[in-house]
């Protein structure tokens, strides 16, 4: 691995958790022992997801005003990292085109990091202009989905990349990495878990913080989740893993919880759900950040999320959206 | 992720990358994964049949009953709960149980348990061909009070005449503990009580426990401590789990499970029959999902999950509802 320069931090390491609310909705109340054994984690960071991947990947448009309210609400729910929008171009994603807009209009909590999406060095001065104090790239472990999905092959894309990270380095702003279709790809069908260590591998070498491994279409199952992490584990540090599961075969929770027994901690989500799967239309895309919640509660870990507080935010931007929550725990607290 | 392309429906690599995960039952390479921690066979019992459909509103009639127990036979499934010997004053969706049981295929190779509360339905049972029968304890007073009418001691005394009849009779008895991890009424459960209900039924001559999460609250690391109780006072290869995704937890719950050694999974085809205890919520967990997962485990079940499939789209037809099962939902996409 490269020798590592100084790189930045993001703000919400500094500062202090909030507590949880006394009276909550919840799993059967476990003590805070290491249940996950003796590498599981005592505390799990979640990224959520939802205002950016999630509204991203659902039909109807939201109004400004709605996402900024969406990610007012969340930043009280005590989540540490709300990913706010996409610096993208309008015409490629309708849905983040008013990206300059929404991370002016939020309020920044203390402690609460909003980084923002950026395909390329224009999309991060744009982010910059617009107050981001931190950012996320996004490559991929599969070559045809790269060239599919922004029209150039893996290296290219990192390339591009180098570009954002000295710029992003002299800003002294964090950036995070997202790794694609980690379990499975859409075009390549099975994806070798040496290609997913090599692509976090030069991600977490560019300097990005964090490397958030993604299964886009949601095929993992626990094994190949050990598979691939025991792969990456060899050469990126478990500190800087995240796992960003989708939940469209329902497998999202079993993966994540391999993922903790292996010791990671970071875990991406969205709230109620949202955001369907762009290549199985009608099926279920993110995993709920409710659910997740649930599941970490129950084992004991801290988060520092109040479940009440994120299922009144979920029951929110479902009413905005006109649809039915994805997360099981919304469904079955509210008595319809 | 990213920026995101539309719907491809037919994408041969995507496919193929799913039918490795959708194989239809032979013998997978062992993975290590697999070989180090987790059963090599798990035996499914189908509970759509009479737990899910008893869930369900609509009335189904005795001929889509016997079809769908008859394509659940075919689909590999080793066994399957057929009905209830329930009074249909309670029970209005199993009140044509002679004529089910009469009336379905009998795959040799396959079980077909039904549930008896007491000597009266087991008499019904037998004369109607049972060859096996379960009865169901609760960890819970207030849920054995409430649901039946009697404190788990009585239940347990009546249960007691129908095995010792079954004993003289050669007809195996499985037994059901419900509120395993939780009880609607009282909340957390002990896991000693689970553990001693479990002996009492064990004792009487049970051949199999199912140890049964009735409403689905249960974590990982609740499911982690009373299978630790359970696991002292009966031998693991007599021990099943039956939980409820009522919170999205039941993947995660059977994945630490058959980490523990668990090799018999209960689950309904579709995730039929919704949570009496939470209106809207789900309940049964699908066994298309789990299916799935034990596939991409590497774990045989001899179950053709394509043909569960179309068993499921089947039911769900004849119930006019959407399938609860995210593997159903997300294949319904590529016709596989």
């Amino acid at each position: 691995m490269a020798a590592l320069t100084r790189r930045a931090v993001p703000r919400w390491a500094a500062a202090a958790l909030r507590p949880m609310s006394a009276a909550r909705p919840g799993p059967p109340v476990t003590p805070p022992s290491p249940q996950l054994g003796s590498a599981g984690p005592r505390r799990v960071k979640i990224v959520e997801v939802g205002p950016r991947d999630g509204l991203q990947n659902e039909q109807a448009v939201v109004p400004t005003e709605v996402k900024i309210r969406f990610i007012d609400m969340l930043s009280e729910t005590g989540l540490p990292v709300i990913e706010a929008t996409s610096f993208v171009s309008p015409k490629w994603v309708p849905q983040m085109a008013d990206h300059a807009e929404v991370l002016k209009g939020i309020e920044k909590f203390p402690g609460v990091s909003y980084p923002v999406l950026i395909p390329n060095l224009k999309g991060f001065q744009a982010a910059v202009t617009a107050g981001a104090r931190e950012v996320s790239i996004f490559g991929a472990a599969s070559e045809l989905f790269s060239k599919k999905n922004i029209n150039c092959s893996i290296d290219e894309s990192l390339q591009r990349f180098s570009e954002v990270m000295e710029a992003a380095r002299a800003a002294n702003i964090p950036v995070r990495g997202y790794v694609s279709c980690v379990l499975g790809c859409p075009y390549e069908g099975k994806i070798a878990p040496a290609k997913v260590a090599e692509v976090a591998k030069k991600m977490y070498a560019m300097g990005c913080y964090e490397i958030s491994l993604g299964d886009t279409i949601g095929v993992g199952t626990p094994g190949s989740m050990k598979e691939m992490l025991s792969a990456v584990m060899k050469e990126v540090p478990l500190g800087a893993l995240a796992v960003h599961c989708h939940d469209t075969y329902g497998q999202a929770l079993a993966n994540t919880l391999v993922a903790l027994q292996m010791g990671v901690s970071v875990v991406d989500s969205s709230v109620s759900g949202l955001g369907g799967c762009p290549y199985a239309q009608g099926a279920s895309g993110n995993v709920a950040t409710e659910d997740l919640v649930y599941m970490l509660d129950g084992l004991g870990i801290h988060t520092g999320v109040d479940l009440q507080k994120l299922m009144d935010v979920g029951a929110f931007i479902c009413k905005a959206l006109n649809r039915r929550s994805n997360s099981k725990v919304a469904q079955a607290t509210c008595r319809l | 992720m990213g920026t995101v392309p539309s719907a491809l429906k037919h994408c041969l690599s995507y496919q193929h990358l799913l039918r490795e995960q959708l194989w239809s039952g032979e013998p997978p390479p062992a993975q290590e994964y697999q070989k180090s921690e987790l059963p090599e066979y798990v035996k499914i019992i189908e509970v759509g049949p009479r737990d899910g459909l008893q869930n369900e509103k609509v009335i189904v009639p005795t001929d889509i009953k016997i079809e769908l127990i008859n394509q659940l036979a075919k689909a590999g499934l080793p066994v399957i709960e057929v009905t209830s010997f329930v009074s249909s004053k309670w029970v209005p969706q199993m009140a044509d149980h002679t004529e089910v049981m009469r009336g379905i295929e009998r795959h040799p190779g396959v079980r077909y348990p039904v549930l008896t509360p007491n000597l009266r339905g087991f008499h019904s049972a037998i004369s109607a061909g049972a060859t096996e029968v379960s009865v169901f304890g609760a960890a819970s007073e207030s849920f054995s009070k409430r649901n039946i009418n009697c404190s788990i001691e009585e239940s347990i005394e009546r249960f007691e005449e129908v095995a010792k009849l079954a004993r003289n009779m050669n007809i195996p008895v499985r037994g059901y503990v419900s509120c395993a991890l939780g009880c609607p009424y009282e909340g957390n459960i002990k896991p000693v009580k689970v553990a001693e209900v479990s002996k009492r039924l064990y004792s009487m001559g049970c051949y199999e426990i199912s140890l049964a999460d009735t409403i689905g609250v249960g974590t990982p690391g609740s499911m982690k401590r009373m299978l630790e109780a359970v696991m002292k006072e009966i031998p693991l290869t007599a021990l099943a789990v039956h939980c409820h995704d009522t919170y999205g937890q039941a993947l995660a719950n059977i994945l630490t499970a058959m980490q523990m050694g668990v090799s018999v999974v209960d689950s309904a085809v579709a995730g039929l029959g919704g949570c009496p205890y939470a209106k809207g919520a789900t309940g049964n967990v699908a066994t298309e999902d789990v299916i799935y997962m034990l596939n991409g485990l590497g774990i045989n079940t001899g179950v053709n999950l394509y043909k569960v499939i179309e068993a499921g789209n089947f039911i769900c037809t004849a119930l006019s509802r959407k399938t609860n099962s995210k593997v159903a939902q997300a294949s319904s996409v590529f016709e596989l």
